[in-house]
């Protein structure tokens, strides 16, 4: 085997779920001693392209070749056999076994039979000292950190795979001082010559210890490239598309004198929450939509569940027309006429076997309380009027929701939250997985509603919809606000520079 | 070192044996290897059945079939010797591959049909009953030569107290259910399932065969239990034994075992059956109480261990979420 014989080597791979394309001819290339960064925001494919060079998912298209030879990884257990190993962020090991148990589970020595415990003891302190890690194997992994469990996985899985490491958003958990501690022992599986892939989020952990990145965007590969030398700016514009410049904003120099003025009606003042967004000062005038950037993890949708109430602030104040209100749970922000589009539709979202006029009657009905229920005749003429104002199809009140296209099943949220009336409406990813017809029909409702006077927060990682809706942009990286954009400064060029700009003397 | 999954375990340990010399202060005689071996002898079928009941929840499931598997097995064994002339170690063997089967049976349907433990062993449980009732609704006498002479053997232990041949099956159940669990790959399998089965699939468990081998293993006890129940009761009865895998769950359950899955001990199944006795005996010995009084404090005491516990996964998640990965650092050479 040659050096230069790629240690794994996917070509033109494609996979489409239910007629659906997650991956339309992705390459990806893995050499030995290398650490290859895949980065992407949610639907890129990452996920789908890890599945199938780990034996979950089978490719429809494609090749995928290890040493030079063509491989088929059918199964978890096929990859493994066949070198690679595969940690995930949570679903992992087992807290209720011992450290030697994970690291020996399935291939237990043995002796006359029986499990060797002794030797199983011994050789998980032999393993387990090559990451310098010497802890006692006898005590149960729950009783230990993220990280040394993450080691722990990490150890068995190099043991019984030993050619690739995939790492699925490792670090999402770990602080500093752990994530330091993680890299140390990837440097260390790099200079024995294994290929590492790691999917994040956090560009700064990226550079500082991928030697090369993949990029993904929509299924489509978008660019590979060495970081040494990559500017950070142009890293951010491979995730989320350069195309987006030429998109005409002529709406905003019409916004420019409507632009409202004088005391907002609703402030929040230093909201925040320790571990999920630094406090940040935000005000929102009727008949605007703030738009919320940054990329995957920078607390966009951390924002969103402050604001909703469903994260307790612990800091700061939220008013209304002046007087201070408490935003304790959603509960409490539905009284005070807000609403929230939630990110993942399907599960926190639609009650999928409710039909669609129960779905849009609930929040109307939690507004209400249970005690005063609203009759399945009125219902009904609630749906009837929304299936007709929003074009919801097919226009079956009746129909469970789940048999409904995505965007039909957003436009029916929508109208959930439209019954109530809202002062403020939340909406996180609003576009996310519908099609284009619906996803254009959305923006419009979207400036519909704000001309009404409605507030609008829309948080959306396509910069283009942010662009085309957003009187004014906050964008968040690192969990914290970082830049806010008015006017005719709501650029996508101007929204990837913020997201870059914080952390870029850091990174040179 | 000291885990804190066998806290629940020496919590039981504790609670027995002050129990133990709280009766034995009241009634002296009760400490005694009398009272012990017949302590044993009582309770050997719901022991054999509280073993297999143990792997079951380990694993994260129930067997609520037990009962009617006991029930089944000993008019079955009841028929085959006592009106058909049939040889009772012929019976035995044939009943066991029976019950077996039965269990296995059901772990196929749990585990391929995704069929919940609890509706599968449920309808298992009708099934099971229904069939001892077509066979005889009587009780039905058996006697045989070597019947009696396994139900006349003991062995004298020091103290005037015998430890009968039903004592020693549910003794050997137990020793060799605890090298099971501790000792072999099929124990971890069972301890990986009841942690995460999803997890345990990912690692490599084979959660199918060892799904089937869990509730054969259930099914192969209860029919072990059935045995030792004929041979107490020198007879076979449809109607007997109704409920008790829930004595067998309660004894697990207070022997320390979480009833999710994943944590716990064959060894506290055994304290639990103890205790179990012990109440029992100390009924006898007082002569007034009704003995339904050992439900209520079974119902206090479990009730006891839940909350303990939850205590214990309270605890540690607390200790967990507060600096728990900075203090595990230090561990870091």
């Amino acid at each position: 085997m040659s050096d230069h014989t790629p240690l794994l080597e996917a070509r033109a791979i494609g996979k489409s779920f239910l007629g659906i394309t997650a991956l339309d001819g992705v390459d990806f290339t893995l050499h030995r001693g290398e650490v290859h960064a895949l980065l992407g925001e949610n639907g890129a494919g990452k996920s789908t392209l890890i599945k199938i060079l780990t034996g979950v998912y089978q490719r429809d298209n494609g090749t995928i070749r290890m040493d030079g030879e063509e491989i088929f990884p059918a199964s978890v257990a096929d990859a493994q056999a066949l070198g690679i190993g595969t940690v995930y962020q949570e679903v992992n090991l087992l807290e209720n076994l011992t450290v030697a148990e994970n690291l020996f589970l399935g291939r237990q020595p043995r002796r006359f039979g029986m499990v060797n415990k002794a030797e199983m003891r011994k050789r998980s302190r032999e393993l387990l000292s090559r990451y310098g890690l010497d802890i006692d194997v006898d005590a149960l992994l729950s009783s230990y950190s993220v990280a040394i469990r993450q080691i722990v996985a990490i150890a068995r899985a190099v043991d019984l795979s030993g050619k690739v490491l995939v790492l699925d958003e490792p670090t999402a958990s770990l602080d500093s001082n752990e994530v330091e501690m993680l890299f140390d022992v990837l440097r260390k599986l790099k200079a024995e010559g294994l290929g590492i892939i790691i999917i994040t989020h956090f560009l700064n952990q990226v550079y500082a210890i991928a030697d090369r990145t993949t990029v993904l965007r929509n299924g489509r590969l978008v660019g590979s490239r060495a970081l040494e030398g990559l500017p950070r700016m142009e890293l951010i514009s491979m995730m989320l598309g350069r195309e987006l410049q030429h998109i005409t904003r002529d709406h905003h120099a019409a916004d420019e004198k409507v632009a409202p003025s004088g005391e907002a009606p609703i402030r929040f003042e230093n909201f925040g929450k320790r571990g999920s967004v630094d406090p940040f000062d935000l005000e929102i005038q009727p008949g605007e939509v703030v738009g919320i950037a940054g990329l995957l993890g920078s607390g966009r949708t951390e924002t969103a569940f402050l604001l909703f109430g469903i994260d307790k602030a612990d800091s700061g104040t939220a008013t209304i027309d002046g007087k201070p209100v408490q935003l304790h749970s959603p509960e409490s922000a539905i009284s005070q006429r807000f609403g929230f589009c939630p990110e993942e539709r399907k599960t926190d979202g639609i009650i999928g076997d409710f039909s669609v006029a129960e779905n849009i009657a609930l929040a109307l009905q939690a507004r209400d309380g249970w005690a005063k229920p609203i009759s399945a005749k009125k219902q009904k003429a609630l749906a009837q009027e929304y299936i007709r104002s929003l074009d919801i199809r097919p226009a079956d009140a009746e129909r469970p929701i789940k048999f409904l296209s995505g965007g039909n099943q957003q436009k029916a949220i929508l109208a959930r939250w439209l019954a109530t009336n809202p002062r403020l409406l939340i909406l996180d990813e609003p576009t996310r997985g519908i099609d284009i017809g619906a996803h254009a029909e959305i923006l419009r409702m979207i400036e519909r509603l704000c001309a009404e006077g409605m507030s609008l927060v829309v948080i959306s990682s396509e910069l283009e919809e942010l662009t085309a809706v957003a009187h004014r942009v906050v964008v968040l990286s690192d969990r914290r606000h970082v830049a806010e954009l008015k006017g005719a400064d709501v650029t996508a060029d101007n929204i990837m520079h913020a997201i870059a700009g914080p952390t870029k003397t850091e990174a040179a | 070192m000291m885990n804190s999954r066998n806290l629940p375990f020496l919590a039981t340990l504790a609670i027995f044996l002050i129990a133990y010399a709280l009766c034995t202060m009241q009634f002296p005689a009760m400490f005694s290897t009398r009272v012990m071996g017949n302590l044993l002898t009582d309770n050997a079928f719901l022991g054999i059945a509280a073993v297999g009941m143990t792997f079951v929840i380990l694993s994260g499931g129930i067997d609520l079939s037990v009962g009617s598997v006991i029930a089944f097995t000993s008019v079955f064994v009841a028929v085959l010797v006592g009106k058909l002339g049939v040889h009772p170690l012929v019976a035995f063997g044939l009943v066991l591959i029976m019950s077996t089967a039965f269990g296995a049976g059901m772990g196929l349907m749990i585990r391929f049909l995704g069929i919940p433990p609890f509706v599968v062993t449920l309808a298992g449980m009708f099934f099971a009953r229904g069939a001892a009732y077509l066979i005889s609704t009587e009780s039905v006498p058996i006697s045989h030569p070597l019947l009696d002479a396994i139900q006349g053997f003991y062995l004298r232990i020091p103290g005037g107290g015998r430890l009968s041949a039903l004592a020693m099956l549910m003794l050997v159940v137990f020793a060799a259910a605890i090298i099971i669990a501790g000792r072999t790959r099929f124990g971890a399998n069972v301890y990986a399932l009841g942690g995460n089965q999803q997890s345990a699939e990912l690692m490599g468990v084979p959660a199918g065969k060892t799904t089937v081998e869990i509730y054969a293993l259930s099914g192969f006890l209860s029919g072990l239990s059935g045995l030792a129940y004929t041979l107490y009761t020198s007879s076979g009865y449809s109607l007997a034994t109704v409920g008790i895998e829930l004595d067998a769950i309660a004894a697990v359950v207070i022997g320390g075992t979480l009833l999710t899955g994943g944590t716990g001990l064959v060894a506290g199944t055994f304290l639990g059956i103890l205790i179990q006795g012990l109440i029992q005996t100390y009924i006898v010995f007082d002569g007034t109480l009704s003995s339904w009084w050992t439900k209520i404090v079974i119902g206090i005491l479990l009730f006891v261990f839940i909350a303990l516990q939850r205590g214990i996964i309270w605890y540690s998640n607390l200790r967990m979420s507060r600096g728990g990965g900075k203090g595990a650092l230090g561990g870091v050479a």
